[in-house]
Protein backbone atom coordinates (compact mmCIF):
# COMPACT_ATOMS: atom_id res chain seq x y z
CA UNK A 1 0.00 0.00 0.00
CA UNK A 2 0.92 3.87 0.42
CA UNK A 3 3.50 3.05 3.53
CA UNK A 4 6.74 3.39 2.35
CA UNK A 5 8.69 1.25 5.55
CA UNK A 6 12.51 1.67 3.64
CA UNK A 7 13.41 4.25 5.89
CA UNK A 8 17.00 4.63 5.78
CA UNK A 9 18.99 5.18 9.15
CA UNK A 10 19.35 8.57 9.67
CA UNK A 11 16.10 9.94 8.44
CA UNK A 12 14.64 7.47 10.79
CA UNK A 13 16.50 9.54 13.57
CA UNK A 14 14.34 12.82 12.65
CA UNK A 15 11.74 11.37 13.01
CA UNK A 16 10.62 13.56 15.86
CA UNK A 17 8.61 10.92 18.04
CA UNK A 18 10.25 12.19 21.84
CA UNK A 19 11.56 10.25 25.10
CA UNK A 20 8.94 6.96 23.54
CA UNK A 21 10.58 6.58 20.60
CA UNK A 22 13.87 7.35 21.83
CA UNK A 23 13.29 4.54 24.67
CA UNK A 24 11.90 1.90 22.10
CA UNK A 25 15.33 2.18 20.22
CA UNK A 26 17.59 2.12 23.37
CA UNK A 27 15.41 -0.75 24.60
CA UNK A 28 16.19 -2.84 21.22
CA UNK A 29 19.75 -1.76 21.22
CA UNK A 30 20.12 -2.95 25.25
CA UNK A 31 18.41 -5.77 24.35
CA UNK A 32 20.12 -7.04 21.45
CA UNK A 33 23.43 -5.89 22.95
CA UNK A 34 22.44 -8.18 26.33
CA UNK A 35 22.08 -11.17 23.68
CA UNK A 36 25.33 -10.84 22.19
CA UNK A 37 27.14 -10.80 25.48
CA UNK A 38 25.09 -13.21 27.62
CA UNK A 39 25.42 -15.17 24.45
CA UNK A 40 28.90 -14.99 24.08
CA UNK A 41 29.73 -15.42 28.15
CA UNK A 42 27.34 -18.61 28.06
CA UNK A 43 29.83 -20.22 25.67
CA UNK A 44 32.92 -18.83 26.69
CA UNK A 45 32.36 -19.81 30.02
CA UNK A 46 31.86 -23.40 28.88
CA UNK A 47 34.82 -23.51 27.28
CA UNK A 48 37.44 -21.74 29.54
CA UNK A 49 35.80 -24.40 32.05
CA UNK A 50 36.19 -27.24 29.39
CA UNK A 51 39.44 -26.70 27.41
CA UNK A 52 40.71 -23.88 28.95
CA UNK A 53 41.22 -21.68 25.73
CA UNK A 54 43.09 -18.53 25.82
CA UNK A 55 40.61 -17.02 23.88
CA UNK A 56 37.91 -17.46 26.10
CA UNK A 57 39.96 -16.94 29.11
CA UNK A 58 40.08 -13.26 27.59
CA UNK A 59 36.73 -12.77 26.41
CA UNK A 60 35.81 -12.97 30.64
CA UNK A 61 39.04 -10.86 32.12
CA UNK A 62 37.39 -8.17 29.58
CA UNK A 63 34.01 -8.72 30.71
CA UNK A 64 35.28 -8.48 34.46
CA UNK A 65 37.05 -5.04 33.73
CA UNK A 66 35.39 -1.97 35.00
CA UNK A 67 34.71 -0.03 31.98
CA UNK A 68 33.35 -2.36 30.31
CA UNK A 69 31.20 -3.18 33.86
CA UNK A 70 29.90 0.62 33.46
CA UNK A 71 28.80 -0.27 29.94
CA UNK A 72 26.60 -3.59 31.02
CA UNK A 73 25.17 -2.27 34.23
CA UNK A 74 23.94 0.88 32.36
CA UNK A 75 22.45 -1.86 29.42
CA UNK A 76 20.80 -3.92 32.40
CA UNK A 77 19.40 -1.47 34.35
CA UNK A 78 18.04 0.54 31.77
CA UNK A 79 16.58 -2.57 29.69
CA UNK A 80 14.98 -3.84 33.29
CA UNK A 81 13.64 -0.27 34.25
CA UNK A 82 12.25 0.22 30.76
CA UNK A 83 11.14 -3.55 30.82
CA UNK A 84 9.36 -2.89 34.01
CA UNK A 85 7.13 0.33 32.55
CA UNK A 86 6.18 -1.56 29.64
CA UNK A 87 5.19 -4.32 31.49
CA UNK A 88 3.17 -2.54 34.27
CA UNK A 89 1.72 -0.43 31.26
CA UNK A 90 0.43 -2.92 29.51
CA UNK A 91 -0.95 -4.88 32.81
CA UNK A 92 -3.04 -1.90 33.32
CA UNK A 93 -3.54 -0.20 30.14
CA UNK A 94 -5.31 2.93 31.66
CA UNK A 95 -1.95 4.42 32.98
CA UNK A 96 -0.72 4.41 29.03
CA UNK A 97 -2.51 7.61 29.65
CA UNK A 98 0.67 8.70 31.70
CA UNK A 99 2.78 7.19 29.19
CA UNK A 100 5.36 10.19 28.87
CA UNK A 101 5.18 10.74 33.03
CA UNK A 102 6.10 7.16 33.43
CA UNK A 103 9.58 7.63 31.27
CA UNK A 104 9.94 10.99 33.68
CA UNK A 105 9.53 8.30 36.78
CA UNK A 106 11.95 6.14 34.76
CA UNK A 107 14.61 8.68 34.60
CA UNK A 108 14.59 9.43 37.91
CA UNK A 109 15.01 6.08 39.15
CA UNK A 110 17.50 5.34 36.67
CA UNK A 111 19.81 8.79 37.65
CA UNK A 112 20.26 7.65 41.33
CA UNK A 113 20.30 3.60 40.48
CA UNK A 114 23.16 3.76 38.03
CA UNK A 115 25.11 7.24 38.94
CA UNK A 116 25.80 5.95 42.81
CA UNK A 117 27.05 1.94 41.17
CA UNK A 118 29.01 4.64 38.41
CA UNK A 119 30.66 6.60 41.54
CA UNK A 120 31.52 3.54 42.91
CA UNK A 121 32.79 1.51 39.86
CA UNK A 122 35.30 4.57 39.26
CA UNK A 123 35.83 4.48 42.84
CA UNK A 124 37.48 1.11 43.33
CA UNK A 125 39.16 1.22 40.04
CA UNK A 126 40.76 4.52 40.86
CA UNK A 127 42.17 3.44 44.36
CA UNK A 128 43.48 -0.04 42.65
CA UNK A 129 41.52 -2.59 44.24
CA UNK A 130 40.62 -4.84 41.18
CA UNK B 1 -20.85 3.72 19.87
CA UNK B 2 -21.08 -0.39 20.78
CA UNK B 3 -17.82 -1.61 22.08
CA UNK B 4 -16.50 -4.79 20.03
CA UNK B 5 -15.27 -8.30 21.95
CA UNK B 6 -12.16 -9.59 20.50
CA UNK B 7 -11.87 -13.25 21.23
CA UNK B 8 -7.33 -13.18 21.00
CA UNK B 9 -6.72 -16.85 19.93
CA UNK B 10 -3.74 -18.67 20.99
CA UNK B 11 -1.14 -17.93 18.24
CA UNK B 12 2.47 -17.89 18.91
CA UNK B 13 2.83 -14.35 18.87
CA UNK B 14 0.47 -13.81 21.48
CA UNK B 15 1.78 -16.61 23.66
CA UNK B 16 5.50 -14.68 23.46
CA UNK B 17 4.03 -11.74 23.47
CA UNK B 18 2.61 -12.54 27.27
CA UNK B 19 6.10 -14.28 28.16
CA UNK B 20 8.10 -11.78 27.43
CA UNK B 21 6.04 -9.13 29.90
CA UNK B 22 6.05 -12.50 32.97
CA UNK B 23 9.78 -13.64 32.23
CA UNK B 24 11.04 -9.76 32.08
CA UNK B 25 9.40 -9.09 35.73
CA UNK B 26 10.60 -12.73 37.03
CA UNK B 27 13.90 -11.74 35.80
CA UNK B 28 13.92 -8.86 37.92
CA UNK B 29 12.66 -10.91 41.10
CA UNK B 30 14.40 -13.14 40.63
CA UNK B 31 17.78 -10.53 40.95
CA UNK B 32 15.91 -9.40 43.93
CA UNK B 33 16.36 -12.42 45.23
CA UNK B 34 20.10 -12.72 44.86
CA UNK B 35 21.10 -9.46 45.87
CA UNK B 36 18.78 -9.17 48.96
CA UNK B 37 19.69 -13.15 49.96
CA UNK B 38 23.96 -11.79 49.13
CA UNK B 39 23.18 -9.34 51.95
CA UNK B 40 21.58 -11.68 54.44
CA UNK B 41 24.60 -14.00 53.77
CA UNK B 42 26.76 -10.79 54.66
CA UNK B 43 27.79 -9.52 51.29
CA UNK B 44 28.56 -6.01 52.86
CA UNK B 45 31.64 -6.78 54.73
CA UNK B 46 32.61 -10.10 52.32
CA UNK B 47 31.80 -8.75 48.90
CA UNK B 48 32.33 -5.94 46.49
CA UNK B 49 30.67 -3.95 44.30
CA UNK B 50 31.57 -5.77 41.21
CA UNK B 51 31.11 -9.17 42.42
CA UNK B 52 27.68 -8.48 43.87
CA UNK B 53 26.78 -7.44 40.43
CA UNK B 54 27.88 -10.37 38.64
CA UNK B 55 26.26 -12.43 41.64
CA UNK B 56 22.45 -10.48 41.26
CA UNK B 57 22.87 -11.23 37.24
CA UNK B 58 23.54 -14.55 38.00
CA UNK B 59 23.67 -16.68 41.02
CA UNK B 60 26.68 -18.59 40.25
CA UNK B 61 29.84 -19.76 42.97
CA UNK B 62 32.01 -18.73 40.08
CA UNK B 63 30.77 -15.50 40.24
CA UNK B 64 31.75 -14.96 43.72
CA UNK B 65 35.18 -16.53 43.36
CA UNK B 66 37.10 -13.39 43.84
CA UNK B 67 35.30 -12.03 47.33
CA UNK B 68 36.46 -12.68 50.70
CA UNK B 69 33.51 -15.52 51.84
CA UNK B 70 35.41 -17.83 53.97
CA UNK B 71 33.26 -20.85 52.77
CA UNK B 72 30.55 -20.49 49.60
CA UNK B 73 29.17 -23.65 50.66
CA UNK B 74 27.35 -22.27 53.34
CA UNK B 75 24.50 -20.59 51.76
CA UNK B 76 25.88 -19.52 48.48
CA UNK B 77 26.58 -22.23 46.54
CA UNK B 78 23.69 -25.31 46.89
CA UNK B 79 20.58 -26.74 44.80
CA UNK B 80 18.38 -24.16 45.67
CA UNK B 81 21.08 -21.56 43.72
CA UNK B 82 21.05 -24.54 41.08
CA UNK B 83 17.44 -24.30 40.22
CA UNK B 84 17.48 -20.50 40.91
CA UNK B 85 20.20 -20.73 37.98
CA UNK B 86 18.10 -22.96 35.70
CA UNK B 87 15.28 -20.26 36.24
CA UNK B 88 16.94 -17.01 35.16
CA UNK B 89 18.30 -19.02 32.20
CA UNK B 90 15.12 -20.58 31.01
CA UNK B 91 13.67 -16.81 31.70
CA UNK B 92 16.37 -14.87 30.31
CA UNK B 93 17.76 -16.92 27.32
CA UNK B 94 14.29 -17.32 26.00
CA UNK B 95 13.06 -13.71 26.37
CA UNK B 96 16.22 -13.08 24.81
CA UNK B 97 16.06 -15.10 21.99
CA UNK B 98 12.67 -14.30 21.15
CA UNK B 99 13.60 -10.56 21.16
CA UNK B 100 16.10 -11.11 18.90
CA UNK B 101 13.43 -13.05 16.60
CA UNK B 102 11.15 -10.26 17.06
CA UNK B 103 13.92 -7.73 16.11
CA UNK B 104 15.14 -9.95 13.30
CA UNK B 105 11.67 -10.07 11.76
CA UNK B 106 10.63 -6.54 12.18
CA UNK B 107 13.28 -5.83 9.43
CA UNK B 108 13.79 -8.37 6.99
CA UNK B 109 9.51 -8.26 7.31
CA UNK B 110 7.76 -11.07 4.52
CA UNK B 111 11.08 -13.09 3.22
CA UNK B 112 11.55 -16.07 2.15
CA UNK B 113 14.13 -16.71 4.63
CA UNK B 114 11.79 -16.29 7.95
CA UNK B 115 11.40 -19.94 8.55
CA UNK B 116 15.59 -20.37 7.94
CA UNK B 117 16.26 -17.48 10.42
CA UNK B 118 13.43 -19.21 13.18
CA UNK B 119 15.31 -22.02 12.63
CA UNK B 120 18.55 -20.95 13.57
CA UNK B 121 17.79 -19.21 16.51
CA UNK B 122 15.74 -22.08 17.59
CA UNK B 123 18.97 -23.65 17.41
CA UNK B 124 21.00 -21.21 18.83
CA UNK B 125 18.42 -21.06 21.67
CA UNK B 126 18.58 -25.07 22.66
CA UNK B 127 22.41 -24.92 22.38
CA UNK B 128 22.20 -22.05 24.32
CA UNK B 129 20.18 -23.93 26.94
CA UNK B 130 22.01 -27.54 27.01
CA UNK B 131 25.48 -25.50 27.96
CA UNK B 132 24.18 -23.31 30.17
CA UNK B 133 22.33 -26.12 32.37
CA UNK B 134 25.58 -28.03 31.75
CA UNK B 135 27.80 -25.77 33.42
CA UNK B 136 25.30 -25.03 36.22
CA UNK B 137 25.04 -28.82 37.24
CA UNK B 138 28.14 -30.19 36.60
CA UNK B 139 30.75 -27.25 37.24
Amino acid sequence: MGLNRRVGFFAGLKYRGGGPMWAWMLHRVTGIAMVLFVGTHVFASFFMQQTGSDLATNINIVYESWIFQIVVIFIVIFHGLNGMRIAILDIWPKFQVFQREALWLQLFIFIPIYGLTVFILIQHAVAGSY
Amino acid sequence: MSSRTVQPGLSFEYVMWIFTRISGLSLILLAAIGIISAFAYGARTQVDLPTLMRWTFFPNPNHIINSDIPDVTLGWANAFWQVMQILIVFFGVTHGFNGLRGVIEDFIGQSIARPFIRGFIFLLWTFAMVIAVYVILFS
